[in-house]
């Protein structure tokens, strides 16, 4: 298993050919409470870089791009259902999708946990 | 974010390293750093509902006009009764133009020889402009800071801090001590519930601001509160809901124009806002519930049975006290009944309303004659 974060403040967490993909504890402390996430549909094709989710707090809407590319095998249900999730254990309970990837190699570029803290500590 | 040309212009508030040290997130409002949220503003709205919120609104624009004969003279731009306006009584009013559209919405209080008019923060010295250019020559209280304590508990909070305050009734204000400063407290506000509105010199407002903190009913609360329980409330917000192209028919707020006023006229943009009183505004604001828990945000469009748009969202956001998306907008006249179904556009996404009578929430001011 490995762990990547991406400089919007997704995270990306990867088995085998699966990565599982949600927001940072940053990023869901600089929206403020989450009134509402929408997740894509499975069997969705996604492109790196596309909007692939929609994240609401009381005070403005933002896309979560998706930071690699591959087809939606499962939508979080509970964020949905219960978006403060998202708040609360945005790093677990709180994750958006789960995507087949399509091409490995496109998580070269991304941070590792440690140089991402570092990063966004700063920010 | 701001780069550093931006952050150069915008100013601090006298009691910003007061936001700072209780975690309030500061963001540029109005052309001044200013306090977003404290611990977050669901818990920050349900404070304010349930207990008493404190709130730093001293960016708005506080103005005294002196003179002779000036309850006429501001009544030449201001569609109120201003004449017939008690000593210690606030009205809200409009400042208008000459094609009837509102330049800001204030409160206008006559405070003995002079009124005290309250006006927006990002609008204040445009007003001022807009008077100056009428020949008043408002007196601008750029010392003094301006506090709101807003809640069902706002009373028990103030009134040992401000003795006699709980006198006070909704519209009203007087002069007060607290924490040994001068003060103008009326019972007034902008969150649909009962509460103070506290005038004082820049130089007292940290001390106030902690004696009313050392209380156990008040917490901070930032703009993010303050922007969700006013939507609740059905306020409208000016830059948003009101502006120069709406005239205060459009804006359903007529209620700023008094009986001798319309019969009367005399005021600027008259002659358009009286037509308009008779004979129905072409578009009105309206409120508006949404199925679902995705808020429509500022800018949406509203669409017809037919998919026209008929007008667009102004105001829209994620109700805390009633755990849903609600807003406010403008839509063609003849689809302001409440009730009425509207289709609402964002970014590329349906969206089914209906027409909501407002105030969403009940307001729960404290009016004359009320136990």
């Amino acid at each position: 298993m490995s762990l990547y974060f991406t400089k919007e403040h997704e995270w990306i967490r990867v088995e085998g050919d699966t990565a599982t993909v949600g927001i940072s504890e940053h990023a869901q402390h600089a929206l403020g409470d989450i009134v509402f996430a929408e997740a894509p549909e499975p069997g969705r094709q996604l492109n790196k870089g596309d909007e692939a989710a929609v994240v609401e707090s009381v005070k403005a809407a933002s896309d979560v791009y998706t930071p690699v590319s591959g087809e939606v095998i499962e939508a979080n249900q509970a964020i949905a259902d219960e978006p403060a999730l998202i708040n609360t254990d945005p790093e677990g309970e709180g994750w958006f999708f789960k995507l087949r990837l399509s091409d490995p190699s496109e998580l070269d570029g991304l941070m590792d946990e440690a140089r991402y803290r570092e990063w966004s500590s700063k920010l | 974010m701001a780069d550093a040309d931006t952050l150069d212009l915008i100013q601090t508030l006298p009691l910003d390293s007061w936001h700072r040290a209780r975690g309030g997130r500061m963001v540029p409002f109005a052309g001044y750093h200013m306090p977003v949220q404290y611990e977050g503003i669901m818990a920050e709205h349900g404070w304010t509902r349930e207990s008493a919120g404190l709130f730093d609104v001293s960016h708005m624009g506080q103005l005294v006009f002196r003179g002779q004969g000036m309850d006429a003279a501001l009544e030449r731009l201001l569609p109120g009764d201003l004449i017939g306006l008690k000593d210690g009584r606030l009205r809200y009013s409009l400042l208008l133009n000459e094609a009837g559209g509102i330049v800001d919405d204030l409160m206008a209080t006559r405070r003995g020889d002079h009124f005290y008019l309250v006006v927006n923060g990002a609008t204040k010295h445009g007003d001022i402009a807009a008077f100056e250019a009428a020949g008043l020559q408002p007196e601008h209280l750029a010392g003094q800071a301006l506090l709101a304590l807003q809640g069902p508990r706002a009373v028990e909070a103030l009134e040992p801090l401000a003795p006699g305050v709980a006198g006070l009734t909704f519209m009203q204000g007087g002069a007060f001590t607290i924490a040994g400063a001068d003060a103008w407290i009326s019972r007034s506000g902008y969150t649909g519930e009962d509460g103070f509105e506290i005038s004082i010199p820049a130089s007292a407002a940290e001390t106030v601001a902690e004696a009313l903190l050392s209380s156990e009913l008040v917490k901070p609360i930032g703009l993010g509160a303050r922007d969700s329980l006013r939507l609740e409330a059905g306020l409208p917000l000016y830059g948003h809901d009101l502006d120069q192209r709406t005239t205060p028919v459009m804006a359903d707020v007529t209620f700023a124009i008094s009986k001798r006023r319309r019969a009367e006229g005399g005021f600027a943009g008259a002659e358009r806002i009286l037509l308009e009183l008779e004979n129905g505004p072409v578009q009105k604001r309206v409120g508006f519930t949404l199925e679902g828990r995705q808020p429509v945000r500022e800018g949406a469009r509203i669409l017809d049975g037919e998919g026209n748009e008929v007008g667009r969202v102004t105001s829209g956001g994620f109700a805390p006290s009633l755990g849903r998306p609600i807003g406010m907008g403008y839509v063609a006249t003849t689809l302001a009944a409440p009730g009425t179904p509207l289709t609402l556009e964002q970014r590329g996404k349906l969206f089914p309303a209906t027409v909501a009578p407002t105030p969403f929430v009940p307001h729960r001011y404290h009016r004359k004659g009320a136990a």
